[in-house]
């Protein structure tokens, strides 16, 4: 971050401002990349597949801060795209394709085209409309898998092994599995860190700020939109194949209504449009997910109150938080 | 040829007719000034010129091509740009990045993912020119929600200036600005002058007199008369219609 070619005084206060978050990252990297020698000290390798069912999900909700948070598209229906992610496992391997990087490039292909679509005609609407039609769509695909069943509708299908890498089955240990979640977590949000700072980044946030304003200078905003909505539904997808090799399972339970939500949630209790929130609050609502559930059966009833003390009193979630407990301003 | 020609435009909102067979040309380095009392539709005129409103009939041609159909985003494209009356800003955005936004909307496509858009130099460095030419420079590191009222005219310049336009449409730039700030945006209208024409809507007739090389007179959407600074002063029609009334508020 060095280059200075503008006077210091004109140098973008964000770039300078996102420093702390991508530390932030960093630390959290490395935290993961600790589990498995931990976990196997623990002793218990059923630990192993939740920290990796952790990992998936943020990158589902890193890919929905993506659009939520810089891009204030509040997608409802963003589940259907996790399950296009496992039943591009389930099928394409059903066919013989049990290639992990094939796998993903089948379901990136799929959701490109639904995001397109869907995105085209959501983004006609504004606020709670294109809330509402999102989960339309979300819900249009739960439906379609329910009815698919020669793999197995309602009651989903167990794949027979997890996807191969390079021909190899390395992915049956649990391990590598945890630490090639943990790879493409990292690149994506090097690539979302990237895009956000990148010219296409500028615009999007943008529009967020003020769409008028951008219209005035020259930008439609429709393009831009839709170029992110497809991106992050690309990306939300990939986190689902990675869930089909965790579950070694694949239902239309991941594509429910409930499970959009549940991304949002998480985008909101990190922290929105920082990226870094979005995978720290995956952690937190999962690992409070796991903790509250041993604790009682009643956990969403206190997995609430935690949500609503968060937003009353943090609103900018965990991201806003630690900036406050650090002392700084982290906006 | 007129670089910006307004042809028997139309406009209403249901029974109220806002545009009334308005025609205007706006010639090459001029300042063409539109004065009106409030509601005389200037903002309505204002927006369809730029492409926020469509008129019901009539045409628009910038450099004699029609763009009476064309969107927002592509007039700016072809050299159409605005300012606001009501400052529209991006506020979580430094005064630089406002400008640069405004720049790179002109320069390269913005479908680009990767390389940090922060530190491309002649983004940053031709939004520098335009916030110096509005006389912000000094704050292009400020957050845009932290400036003053003045600064945000100046800002809602420095981003119409960015996208370098042939025409710029300018809505009651000093609206809510006083004393030596207007002056001093007066002194920077008036050093821009001749550089790309200018279609200004003001409320302070003292700098619509010391700027305008004509001044169109918008009464109840209706253009009553069209002139140079002295014939419109001297106008009876226009007196009885508006100055009078100005003098009477002042009283």
């Amino acid at each position: 971050m060095a280059e200075t070619t503008a006077p210091a005084a004109a140098r973008p206060a964000r770039a300078a401002a996102l420093a702390p978050r991508v530390k932030a990252a960093l630390v959290l990297f490395v935290l993961f990349a600790l589990v498995p020698p931990v976990v196997i000290a623990l002793d218990d390798p059923f630990l192993i597949l939740i920290a990796t069912r952790i990992l998936a999900y943020a990158i589902a909700a890193m890919a929905l801060d993506l659009i939520l948070g810089y891009g204030a598209m509040v997608s409802f229906g963003h589940a259907a795209y996790l399950g296009f992610g496992t039943y591009a496992v389930a099928i394409l391997s059903s066919y013989g394709v049990s290639d992990l990087l094939l796998q993903m490039l089948g379901a990136i292909l799929v959701s490109a085209l639904f995001a397109l679509v869907t995105g085209a005609i959501s983004l006609r609407t504004r606020g709670v409309y294109f809330i509402m039609i999102t989960l339309a769509f979300g819900q249009m695909a739960f439906f379609f898998f329910i009815s698919l069943s020669a793999y197995g509708g309602d009651d989903g299908y167990g794949l027979s092994q997890r996807s191969t890498l390079f021909g190899s089955r390395v992915l049956e240990n649990d391990v590598t599995l945890y630490y090639v979640t943990l790879a493409v977590l990292v690149g994506l949000f090097a690539l979302c860190h990237r895009i956000v700072g990148s010219r296409f980044g500028r615009v999007l946030t943008g529009i967020r700020e003020n769409p008028v304003r951008m219209e005035a200078i020259g930008f439609s905003p429709f393009r831009y939109q839709l170029t992110a909505f497809v991106i992050s539904g690309c990306m939300t997808s990939v986190a689902g194949v990675l869930l089909a090799n965790q579950a070694e399972f694949v239902s239309p339970a991941f594509m429910s209504w409930h499970r959009s939500g549940e991304l949002i949630v998480m985008v909101v209790l990190g922290g929105i449009g920082t990226l870094t929130g979005a995978i720290g609050g995956a952690v937190a609502a999962l690992l409070l997910e796991e903790v509250l559930g041993m604790m009682t059966e009643h956990w969403r009833l206190w997995f609430g109150v935690f949500l609503v003390l968060m937003v009353l009193f943090s609103p900018r979630g965990i991201t806003g938080l630690v900036a406050q407990l650090r002392g700084r301003d982290g906006a | 040829m007129s670089r910006l020609e307004i042809d028997h435009l139309d406009k209403s909102f249901g029974a109220l007719r806002v545009t009334e067979d308005v025609s205007l040309t706006a010639e090459p380095g001029e300042i063409h000034a539109i004065i009106g009392p409030n509601g005389a539709g200037k903002t309505t005129l204002i927006a369809q010129i730029s492409g926020q409103l469509r008129p019901d009939s009539g045409a628009i041609r910038l450099d004699g091509r029609d763009i009476t159909r064309t969107s927002m985003p592509e007039r700016v494209h072809l050299g159409l740009a605005r300012s606001f009356q009501i400052t529209q800003t991006l506020p979580g955005f430094t005064v630089l990045e406002n400008a640069a936004l405004a720049v790179q909307a002109r320069h390269g496509s913005s479908f680009r993912f990767w390389a940090p858009v922060a530190s491309e130099a002649a983004l940053n460095d031709a939004a520098m020119r335009a916030l110096d030419a509005a006389g912000l420079a000094d704050r292009a590191g400020a957050r845009a929600s932290a400036l003053s009222h003045g600064e945000h005219r100046r800002l809602e310049l420095a981003c119409a200036l960015a996208t370098e336009p042939g025409v710029l449409l300018l809505d009651e730039p000093l609206a809510g600005v006083g004393g030596e700030d207007a002056d001093a945006f007066v002194a920077a209208l008036r050093a821009m002058k001749g550089r790309f024409t200018m279609l200004l809507i003001e409320h302070d007739m003292d700098a619509v007199f010391r700027l305008a090389d004509r001044v169109s007179v918008l009464v109840y959407g209706r253009i009553i008369a069209t002139g140079t600074p002295a014939e419109i002063r001297a106008d009876a029609q226009v007196r009885a219609a508006y100055l009078g009334e100005e003098e009477e508020d002042a009283a």
